[in-house]
């Protein structure tokens, strides 16, 4: 098996296989084979709650042999082909099983959205779905281990799916033998909208009950995160390792009472694009650390009013010189007039121009 | 800048005219785009998935010495379709809103010693924004042959013949040396220092592509190496000549017209407008008449004013615009060149050997070998 990877990988077998590339030839064969692409298939597919117009499932994916594995808290972007559709569309996903080593499977825990047709289609994925998938990415991880014991508790403060990265982290830790002799209290603090639909209340419960010096808090409805509160619960929260993930209202009142506590680590996730008809908002360049207040012009002439300098070419749409990743927001083609609210999109940003806040790498 | 340009371009259009040109030919493509999806999908694919055959019929049939004809045959059909109906094409971002990293412009690097990446600038950039702008498109005559009047003779120009003959057997390597814009060089233009960043990625996909053509695959065969790499060759060389074929017959047969810097900042801001520039694609370009596999086979470059109105618009869409671009053309009075692919190789050849002398004094007449649009 590692002999012919090693081939497959070979710069005599990416020369014969050139311009295409040895991985579409091998799924030609069989679309699990792969030399330098990681692919997976949905093996199966667990409902985790039934909220009525919000269900979430938990899907359990077996990625190809070249999947490298994951850190706890880490995402993948998954790729799908939807019946019917000729444009694949990538999607986010935080992995909610504990890190996993390379060639193994892993789950995704997806709530699914009323506009997101990626993940109402895989909500309700059949077995067998094949996902292109990237390698495991993000820093939002945990660095210790059972094996690197010490003296500082750890905190995870989660709001709804933002559950699934910090389920990773707990799950590794319980899993590899973390117990109360390491002497690290681990905190684990959550906001869901019922108790109905909390994902994982199952295994939640198990985890509180367990003599394993984690604590579970659950707030439901309209519970709201605070510091007064956070501040019984954990009394030095401030001098403790932190993580915390959710919708962008709980990310703010978090960050705000850590003020620039070097301690918390924030994973946010992406709201909805608001749509708005005018221009408005801010554009972020997300690699140069810079925001302007987004004046509707296309995306190249507002970076270089901001005195940035990005590549571009004809600055008429036609030529692609200019395509960078626009990570969040809404953007309108200028010639087309067409919106595209997707994350993680490659688009042309001498024709694009910003629809509300637009964040874009450069 | 001002040229006395020898020519003069068959019909001036006041902007108000441009403008509403322009506005046709914008939703014209939007329609189009609109309509994008699944057929445009299937097809590339299948066209790849025919490319692959060919190929791996061609590399099979090596293994038969009696059949080196038909070997080379479809290795060199695999080569055409591949560099023109896909790479070109795809490395235009035609097939970018499929969202296949496979088939995305900023992946895919094409069967050719031209790398992509290098390609992509020249071509999709210079080549298609300031097309036939005299300076600008250094596509006109590739920086060594004399294709207009108003590029000034020169004793070195007599070789003209004898250049584009070279520059056909050996197109994929003018391709990639194009970019190094040696002429640029010699007039003192361009440093030689701009080049030394081109060299590493030109040198890298040089030896990419000759492992695999003039060593590997000939190896493979084993005894028949000498065989193989002869009808590897003979594979590459067909591509050369086809491919510069089609492409000399897209900008430089009679009716195709060149433009001066000054007459492309028709736009209030000094700019040229959308109207103009879409003006100068048509006229700057022409067609060649044929059935749908010629279409196929020139990677639909058949339908260069097309393409160049729209070169993000996947290629197979041109062929079924293209009656409506003719009829829109033709109510605004703009010269819609076509032609047999014989005429219009004709035509070039004409006008590589007589740009190779210098030009007769006074002519007035127009030029008598003007294709007049053909009716379709």
């Amino acid at each position: 098996m590692t002999v012919l990877s090693t081939i497959a990988r070979s710069r005599t077998v990416a020369a014969l296989t050139s311009p295409h590339g040895v991985d579409h030839y091998l799924s030609r064969v069989n679309p699990m084979w792969a030399a330098h692409e990681v692919r997976g298939r949905v093996v199966s597919v667990h409902r985790e709650t039934e909220t009525p117009g919000a269900p979430v499932a938990t899907l359990t994916v077996q990625p190809t042999a070249t999947w490298r594995g994951h850190r706890a808290g880490q995402y993948v972007q998954v790729g799908l082909d939807l019946p019917g559709s000729a444009r694949r569309m990538t999607r986010c996903f935080s992995i909610s099983s504990a890190a996993s080593g390379a060639g193994e499977a892993f789950t995704l825990t997806i709530r699914s959205h009323a506009e997101g047709q990626v993940s109402r289609f895989l909500v309700d994925a059949e077995p067998g779905q094949l996902l292109h998938l990237s390698q495991a990415q993000g820093s939002f991880t945990l660095p210790v281990s059972p094996a690197t014991p010490g003296i500082d508790p750890l905190l995870f403060i989660t709001g709804g799916s933002g559950i699934t990265p910090a389920m990773s982290m707990v799950r590794t830790l319980l899993r590899d033998g973390y117990d109360g002799r390491a002497g690290r209290p681990v905190t684990f603090l959550h906001y869901a909208r019922s108790a109905e639909d909390q994902i994982f209340a199952g295994e939640l419960e198990r985890i509180a009950s367990d003599d394993n010096d984690v604590t579970v808090h659950l707030r439901y409805g309209d519970a709201v995160f605070n510091e007064l509160e956070l501040r019984r619960l954990v009394p030095r929260y401030r001098d403790t390792d932190t993580w915390a993930c959710g919708p962008a209202g709980m990310i703010e009142l978090v960050r705000a009472a850590y003020a620039d506590n070097p301690r918390l680590r924030l994973e946010l996730f992406k709201p909805p694009a608001v749509r708005t008809d005018s221009a408005e908002g801010a554009l972020t360049f997300a690699t140069s650390d810079q925001q302007v207040a987004n004046s509707g012009a296309p995306i190249l002439e507002q970076a270089e009013e901001a005195g940035l300098s990005p590549v571009f070419g004809c600055r008429m749409g036609i030529c692609f010189s200019c395509t960078a990743r626009k990570t969040e927001g809404t953007v309108r083609n200028v010639l087309s007039g067409a919106e595209s609210s997707l994350p993680d999109e490659d688009i042309q940003i001498c024709v694009s121009a910003p629809v509300g806040d637009c964040v874009v790498d450069l | 800048m001002k040229t006395a340009s020898k020519k003069t371009h068959h019909r001036e259009l006041t902007p108000e005219q441009l403008e509403a040109f322009g506005e046709e030919m914008d939703a014209l493509r939007q329609r189009v785009l609109a309509d994008l999806g699944e057929k445009d999908a299937d097809y590339i694919r299948g066209i790849v998935r025919r490319q692959q055959q060919l190929e791996v019929l061609g590399r099979a049939l090596f293994y038969l010495p009696p059949a080196w004809p038909l070997a080379v045959a479809a290795l060199s059909a695999s080569k055409i379709l591949e560099n023109m109906e896909i790479g070109h094409n795809v490395m235009h971002g035609q097939y970018d809103w499929m969202g296949d990293p496979h088939l995305n412009s900023r992946i895919y690097d094409w069967d050719n010693v031209c790398p992509g990446e290098q390609w992509k600038y020249s071509h999709n950039y210079i080549h298609h924004t300031f097309t036939n702008i005299l300076g600008k498109d250094r596509d006109i005559g590739y920086g060594i042959l004399r294709m207009d009047e108003d590029q000034k003779w020169h004793p070195y120009y007599l070789g003209n013949p004898l250049y584009a003959f070279l520059l056909m057997v050996f197109f994929e390597w003018g391709v990639a040396m194009h970019d190094l814009e040696v002429e640029n060089i010699v007039k003192g233009t361009r440093r030689l220092a701009e080049n030394k960043a081109l060299h590493a990625g030109i040198m890298r996909k040089v030896r990419r592509q000759a492992l695999k053509d003039y060593v590997l695959f000939p190896a493979l065969t084993g005894p028949l190496f000498p065989l193989t790499f002869a009808g590897n060759a003979a594979a590459n060389l067909v591509r050369n000549v086809w491919a510069f074929n089609i492409i000399f017959c897209g900008h430089f047969p009679a009716g195709a017209e060149t433009f001066t810097e000054a007459e492309c900042a028709d736009g209030p801001d000094g700019r040229e407008s959308r109207g103009h520039w879409y003006y100068r694609q048509v006229l700057g370009s022409a067609n060649i008449s044929g059935g749908p596999l010629f279409h196929i086979m020139s990677g639909n470059l058949s339908h260069q004013i097309e393409h160049h109105l729209f070169p993000d618009l996947p290629a197979k869409r041109y062929p079924e615009i293209a009656g409506e671009v003719r009829e829109i053309c033709e109510r605004y009075g703009i010269a819609y060149t076509t032609g047999p692919l014989r005429t219009q190789l004709f035509s070039v050849a004409k006008k590589i050997c007589r740009l190779a002398l210098p030009d007769r004094a006074a002519r007035t007449s127009p030029e008598p070998d003007a294709v007049r649009p053909l009716a379709a």
